[in-house]
């Protein structure tokens, strides 16, 4: 380990130099351990743990805040928490899918657009991507509203009584959903489509490729990287959302994040939010591992 | 051809409006001249000049001003000084893919995670120092945990991208660590700073979820206002204070957008 080295053009010990680069990475490090690493570890233990009738931690490990989120209860098995963990897959996954047949046009018309105005599209897109979610949330109420067409139209068709407006409901969470996910799909996958070498979807049309086996064999595979950055920047946060089930789907469609949210808001049971939040993190983990089984060597970021 | 073409077009068009027409009918009733229901009675900036009389909007848009500037600061520092401590320096294999595996965390798990583990940690700090009662210390602190790895990845990158020509130069003619850094490194990064500070900056700006569980009674944030308004009814007022804060976001968008291309294109 002593030996002299080159190092970026310095003659060095080892010893020195380890010395030097455990000073650059202690602050930091330490930072990200104490507040990061060690509450995740903390949330990991706290979810064996129990709840006292003031909803205080109780420290009697055991596995009973797992059994109750797979729906054994006292009065026996119920679905309930199952079926909200299964809807929050079941949102992400469509929210994903429709933003990103919705995501392929839009990056055609952006890339399409002579190179002066492409960056205002652009810019047009990222500009929903930064905004605040609970503005973007709540900003359906208006649309939503009893006195919009929307609603009317609804009303006519009989879905819901007259003058009642269209949240809170599933229709509302998902309109919430793709709207607040769609940007973080078309960026990344902007960035491929802008790429992409069009010389190759002009030979498959010259060799009579149908449309779709147009799109299937030149235009997929080149926009994959991309494609599959939205995919995972979409799905992940999708499944713990909980602004927008929240504001729009209210008690009537309730997803995981609305779940923890209560734990450990007017629930005040922390060992079982801390329970939900790892089965959240199971999901996530899957869903990562599909990716990087995939996609070996895309990086995210 | 003609008629995919003309498909693509218009399904990109109504795209556009769905994600804005939540947005611009917020900005449109702003302005309009009545407390309830949704017909135009006129233009009117009354809503904008009541909110400068809000004593607790403005303390919510202190808290959120301090919380951001405090904790990008912070995070800035904590963040670059990480970077290159992890570029910099012959680390063995496993020990970079830890500190990698670290660094990915907060952009990777769902951020009510993050937040669930924050209240836990903080319940039990509780127990050690009254400091750590709900309130802006508690976020500033959670904040700056999530910052610090956004900046360190952003200037790791730049890190990389500069490659070590420069620095072994300024070594061959004899510059000195602190030199080194200061004069050659340092200089070279500061678009990759910078980008990671506006980032940084951003993102606590745009934060709910994290603000949401660390915040205690008296410091609330622009977005947790808004969300707590918009929960019993929705007034006037709160589209005028949404209305200003996208302008705001634009305004930091274009900022942004603006910096990125001229480094890209130097």
């Amino acid at each position: 380990m002593n030996k002299l080295l080159i190092w970026y053009g310095e003659l060095i010990t080892g010893k020195k130099l380890i010395k030097r680069g455990l000073l650059f990475l202690t602050p930091g490090m330490l930072w990200l351990i104490l507040f990061l690493v060690l509450p995740g570890l903390i949330l990991v233990v706290v979810s064996f743990a129990g709840r006292g009738a003031y909803g205080e931690l109780v420290w009697e490990f055991g596995l009973g805040n797992y059994k109750r989120l797979i729906g054994y209860g006292i009065f026996g098995w119920t679905p309930d928490y199952l079926l909200i963990l299964w809807r929050s897959v079941w949102v992400a996954v469509v929210t994903t899918a429709l933003s990103v047949l919705l995501s392929y046009p839009l990056c055609f018309y952006i890339a399409r657009k002579p190179p002066r105005t492409r960056y205002l599209w652009l810019t047009i897109v990222i500009i929903p991507f930064w905004t605040n979610m609970v503005i973007r949330t709540y900003a359906w109420f208006l649309i939503l509203a009893p006195d919009m067409p929307l609603a009317k139209l609804a009303a006519f068709f009989k879905f819901i009584a007259p003058g009642m407006p269209l949240y809170p409901s599933a229709f509302a969470v998902y309109l919430g959903m793709i709207s607040m996910f769609l940007p973080f799909v078309a960026l990344p996958l902007f960035s491929s489509i802008e790429r992409l070498d069009w010389t190759l979807v002009e030979a498959a049309q010259d060799l009579y490729a149908s449309n779709t086996r147009v799109f299937m064999h030149a235009i997929l595979p080149q926009t994959l990287p991309g494609l599959s950055v939205g995919i995972i920047l979409t799905l992940v946060p999708a499944m713990g959302m909980f602004v927008v089930p929240d504001l729009l789907g209210g008690a009537k469609y309730m997803l995981v994040g609305n779940l923890i949210q209560q734990q450990f808001g007017t629930s005040r049971d922390w060992a079982f939010g801390a329970a939900i939040s790892m089965g959240l993190m199971v999901l996530t983990m899957f869903s990562l591992y599909l990716y990087k089984r995939r996609n070996k060597d895309i990086d995210l970021l | 051809m003609r008629k995919i073409n003309l498909l693509v077009s218009i399904t990109a068009i109504c795209t556009m409006v769905f994600l804005y027409i939540p947005l611009l009918s917020v900005a449109f009733f702003s302005v309009n001249d009545t407390k309830y229901g949704m017909v135009w009675k006129g233009f009117t900036l009354d809503w904008y000049l009541k909110l400068f009389q809000n004593e607790m909007i403005l303390h919510a848009a202190w808290n959120t001003l301090v919380l951001a500037i405090v904790s990008t600061i912070v995070s800035t520092l904590l963040g670059t000084i990480l970077a290159i401590g992890m570029d910099r320096f012959p680390w063995p294999r496993k020990m970079n893919t830890t500190l990698d595996l670290i660094l990915h965390l907060p952009v990777i798990i769902p951020d009510i995670i993050f937040a669930a583990a924050m209240v836990v940690a903080f319940g039990f700090l509780r127990a050690l120092s009254s400091m750590f009662e709900p309130g802006l210390l508690n976020m500033i602190i959670a904040h700056i945990t999530f910052q610090t790895a956004f900046v360190a990845l952003v200037v790791r990158s730049r890190l990389v991208s500069i490659g070590k020509e420069v620095e072994e130069a300024a070594r061959d003619l004899y510059a000195d660590t602190t030199y080194l850094l200061l004069k050659v490194t340092l200089p070279l990064l500061m678009p990759g700073i910078v980008a990671g500070a506006m980032l940084a900056f951003t993102l606590s700006l745009d934060d709910f979820v994290i603000s949401f569980f660390t915040a205690g009674p008296d410091s609330v944030t622009l977005p947790l206002y808004i969300y707590a308004a918009v929960r019993r009814v929705v007034t006037p007022q709160i589209h005028a204070l949404s209305t200003l804060v996208l302008m705001v976001t634009i305004i930091m968008v274009i900022c942004m957008e603006r910096f990125t291309r001229k480094v890209n294109i130097k």
